[in-house]
């Protein structure tokens, strides 16, 4: 058996020590990012934007580096990280529903504090 | 069985890179993913879970949306008085780092695993389970702060939306079952490793070590969701 062939068919994952230390490193200053941008009460458009951007960066560095996605074969990347695209149309219809759940209870209540909360 | 089929089918395995890779390895006769059984599984388990989780994150953005009561502020429910001055979120960013440098050490792990450094491997993978465990105590911590000292239950708070409580218990307490899970998960691969089990049963193959190491980096993953959208947003 080749050296590679052996390789894939284990699905080997060795790799240098820096590269773990580097994103190690990395997730700590995005983190820091995150945490900074709650202290310093950044507000509406630039703090969602912010909050994205660091977890996505993240959570790709967690998935592609610690997790070994970025040497993996197509055929597993695609299984993995495609199904979770469906969850988008999930999002868009539930943050529709929800849109349409709050002005429902907005016209037929109003905005009384004990619409939602019949347990107090 | 396998060995042989692999040895005869070696001029199939010589892999094609990208897309023609892709269609090659979904559409012969043989097996789709060049990867331990129990890698595939673990990361097809972990799919699932992330469909879980998905659930209940788009559950709370729902019911978040739809409230007309206002949505108590994370930033100030979860901040800490350390001598003084409260800290806004100061718990939960300690925990982050906590959460972050346990996938740090377990990235290690995996490395030396694959090195055979027996010695390494354990001791990073129990420095794993130890801040793992770190984090539950410090959720707690957190739990009886909350239920105690801010009277928050599943069923309505003093701050606002009854919803905050029902999807913070959910969420964190599904999270949190998680990484107690891998806590002991990994002690138990750890005594395996150091004491030569998969030496005498796989060959000295360390592999349940990367597999378990991807269990553990999912839990730090979603908690980077749970982190931005529960107590960020």
């Amino acid at each position: 058996m080749t050296q590679s062939a052996a390789t894939h068919i284990e699905g080997h994952q060795q790799h240098p020590l820096g590269i773990y230390i580097g994103v190690w490193i990395l997730l700590f200053v995005l983190s820091a990012f995150s945490y900074a941008v709650d202290y310093y009460h950044l507000q509406g458009m630039l703090r969602w934007t912010l909050i994205l951007l660091f977890m996505f960066l993240k959570a790709g560095f967690i998935i592609a580096v610690f997790m070994h996605m970025a040497w993996e074969r197509l055929a597993l990347i695609y299984a993995i990280l495609l199904p979770p695209l469906c969850l988008l149309v999930f999002i868009a219809l539930m943050s529709i529903e929800g849109d349409y759940t709050y002005l429902t209870r907005l016209i037929v209540f109003g905005p009384a504090e004990e619409v939602v909360s019949p347990h107090h | 069985m396998t060995e042989q089929t692999i040895t005869a089918n070696e001029s199939d395995l010589a892999d094609k890179a990208g897309l023609t890779g892709l269609v090659e390895d979904w559409s012969e006769d043989k097996q789709a993913f060049h990867v331990p059984w129990g890698k595939a599984m673990m990361w097809i388990f972990l799919l699932s879970d992330t469909f879980i989780f998905s659930c209940f994150l788009i559950g709370y953005m729902n019911v978040r949306i739809t409230t007309t009561v206002p949505w108590p502020s994370p930033s100030e429910v979860f901040a800490l008085s350390l001598g003084g001055e409260p800290i806004p979120l100061i718990l939960i960013a300690i925990m982050t780092f906590v959460l972050i440098t346990s996938s740090g050490t377990m990235a290690l792990a995996v490395n030396y695993g694959y090195r055979r450094d027996k010695r390494k491997t354990v001791l990073l993978m129990l420095a794993t389970a130890f801040l793992g465990a770190t984090f539950v105590g410090m959720q707690a911590f957190e739990w009886t702060k909350l239920i105690v000292e801010e009277g928050v239950r599943p069923w309505g708070n003093p701050m606002g939306a009854a919803q905050f409580g029902s999807t913070f218990f959910m969420i964190t307490g599904f999270h949190g079952m998680h990484v107690s899970a891998g806590v002991i998960y990994l002690i138990v691969v750890a005594t395996r490793v150091g004491t030569g089990y998969y030496d005498r049963h796989r060959g000295g193959n360390y592999e349940m070590v990367e597999i378990a190491g991807l269990y553990w980096h999912f839990v730090d993953l979603v908690w980077v969701f749970i982190f931005a959208f529960f107590y960020l947003w």
